[in-house]
């Protein structure tokens, strides 16, 4: 089997199903993706590993033309408020480049896929959101 | 009661090749260590200042969302060898100005080897993936993960104001350049001076929906400049320069206070909203009362969203304000008579002071054929990713 890396720590592959995981504030319960020395929030400094929901709603998004990496071409970018209320950034997979695809009412899952082999033929594992729902939407 | 200025805690990290240390880890250590020596935290912080000559961008708030972010004013010093130094006085002069009671004042530099960077680096070519930096990424994550390029930035924010709020798309952004394209028509310092039709600015080439080029700023070089006096000083000047004189009636300096968006995305509101509230109390003036405004338009969706956050509009109503032409030079207040960023260009230094050069000339009267009739109140606004915000209220002197 190809040997499969997260293309950030904050996605776990190796525990279940692929999920996110954060670092919550030991006192004020804020939840951060990086690892952290102090908490903006409150100023605590621990913090303990927690598991993020995969479903959440789009919040905002935009379509990048320029500038958008040659082999991806135009993409949707949206960010994603979590169901506990974590927010992350991410690519809207599996809907067309186009405004009118995106729809903030339809609820999104984390869904994974390789981004990228290196030289030893180690996939990274990239993580995006599509809808929750067995077919996307008829309209935006 | 003496002017005199205290230090009360203090601390600092040895002196090493801290190799395994990024320069985070450094900052953290010798800033929570003289809260600690002083028995105070963030919270008690009014002022802060930090001094590298080698970290850049806001790197202090980089260090403030290690430690506590509070929305209080900052200052990223580069001063050479002073930097230190001059990181010290900023704190004091804020204090000594009756601004703050208290402050935090850091300097901090990684000279040495290869310390784990915290920021985004761009993959190698033809490597093994390893993970690096605080989010373990093994290769670049821009457009894998979303975008965190400034017009994409900007954009979503566009977008997240249209989820919340009816009556904006598409069309009421490319209302927004519109206006400052044609407002740019009377302005010889703009670096764009010609019209541009709604059409022409939908259909252009899309940069990240919805800001199409010409929603977007320029680049350009350019140089703005002030000379500021104390109220004793100016009352021993000419009449003449008196008359002329404008007032600053507020000034005021926002960071970011936490949201917990704030890491995936940037949020460019709470902090403007914080700081023009603010101005309108110091100056005691609402917005009511405003003659003209200069607002960072560095993308058409980002004029939108600051009509409503510096209270210009109806709550939620940036769409229906621009849709009855309310900021445009003959309507209710007009926004970016210059042309903006967007059409007068954005040399990115100068812009916060080219923004008092535009009001403070129409306060006087000086605008020529750009003139706003009998202006005697106006309010500027500007914005650095990452953030910071300052507005200024500047009023005519009474006559
Ligand atoms: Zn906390």
């Amino acid at each position: 089997m190809t040997r499969q890396m997260p293309v950030v720590d904050y996605l776990v592959i190796d525990d279940g199903p692929p999920h996110l995981a954060g670092h919550r504030c030991d006192e004020c319960g804020a939840v951060y993706l990086e690892r952290r020395n102090a908490c903006a929030a409150c100023g605590a400094r621990t913090f303990s590993p927690t598991r993020l929901p995969a479903t959440g709603r789009i919040e905002s998004f935009t379509i990048v033309h320029r500038g958008a990496p040659k082999h991806v071409g135009p993409f949707v970018s949206v960010l994603v408020r979590l169901a506990d209320g974590t927010f992350v950034k991410a690519n809207l997979v599996g809907v067309p480049p186009e405004a009118d695809a995106v729809d903030f009412g339809v609820p999104v899952r984390l869904v994974t896929y390789a981004a990228g082999t290196d030289d030893d033929g180690t996939e990274a594992i990239a993580f995006g959101f599509t809808y929750d729902e067995p077919t996307a939407p008829a309209e935006g | 009661m003496s002017d005199d200025i205290w230090i009360i805690g203090t601390a600092m990290t040895p002196i090493r090749r801290h190799l395994d240390r990024d320069v985070l880890d450094l900052a953290v250590e010798a800033s929570l260590g003289a809260l600690d020596d002083a028995g105070v935290t963030m919270r008690d912080m009014q002022v802060m200042a930090v001094g590298s000559q080698f970290e850049p961008f806001t790197f202090g708030q980089d260090v403030q969302k290690q430690i506590g972010q509070t929305g209080i004013p900052l200052y990223n010093v580069h001063n050479a060898c002073a930097t230190g130094a001059t990181a010290v006085r900023s704190v004091l002069m804020e204090i000594r100005a009756g601004e703050a009671d208290m402050g935090l004042a850091l300097g901090v530099e990684k000279m040495t080897g290869s310390s784990p960077p915290y920021r985004m680096t761009p993959p190698k070519a033809g490597k093994v993936f390893e993970p690096e930096g605080r989010d373990g990424h093994v290769l670049a994550t821009e457009g894998v993960l979303g975008t965190g390029q400034m017009f994409g930035v900007f954009a979503q924010t566009g977008t997240d104001y249209a989820r919340r709020h009816g009556g904006v798309g598409f069309e009421q952004f490319a209302k927004v350049a519109e206006k400052n394209h044609a407002h740019s028509t009377l302005n010889q310092l703009a670096q764009y001076q010609r019209p541009y039709s709604l059409d022409e600015i939908m259909n252009a080439e899309m940069l990240a929906y919805p800001n199409t080029l010409p929603m977007s700023c320029p680049t350009g070089d350019g140089a703005a400049a002030v000379v500021l006096v104390s109220d004793a000083k100016l009352r021993s000047l000419d009449p003449d320069v008196r008359r002329r004189a404008v007032k600053i009636s507020a000034a005021v300096m926002t960071t970011d206070p936490y949201d917990p968006s704030g890491f995936a995305h940037p949020d460019v509101n709470t902090l403007t909203r914080n700081a023009a509230d603010r101005a309108y109390e110091q100056a005691g003036i609402g917005p009511e009362d405003l003659d003209l405004v200069e607002l960072h338009d560095c993308f058409a969706t980002a004029e939108l969203v600051h009509y409503d956050n510096l209270r210009l509009c109806a709550p939620g109503g940036a769409g229906e304000w621009i849709d009855r032409r309310a900021p445009w030079r003959d309507g209710e207040l007009p926004v970016n008579v210059s042309g903006g960023l967007i059409s007068k260009g954005h040399p990115i230094g100068a812009t916060g002071v080219a923004n008092l050069y535009e009001v403070a000339t129409h306060l006087r009267g000086e605008a020529g054929d750009r003139q706003i009739e009998g202006a005697r109140v106006g309010l500027t606004h500007v914005i650095g990713l990452g953030s910071v915000c300052v507005v200024h209220i500047l009023e005519r002197a009474a006559s």
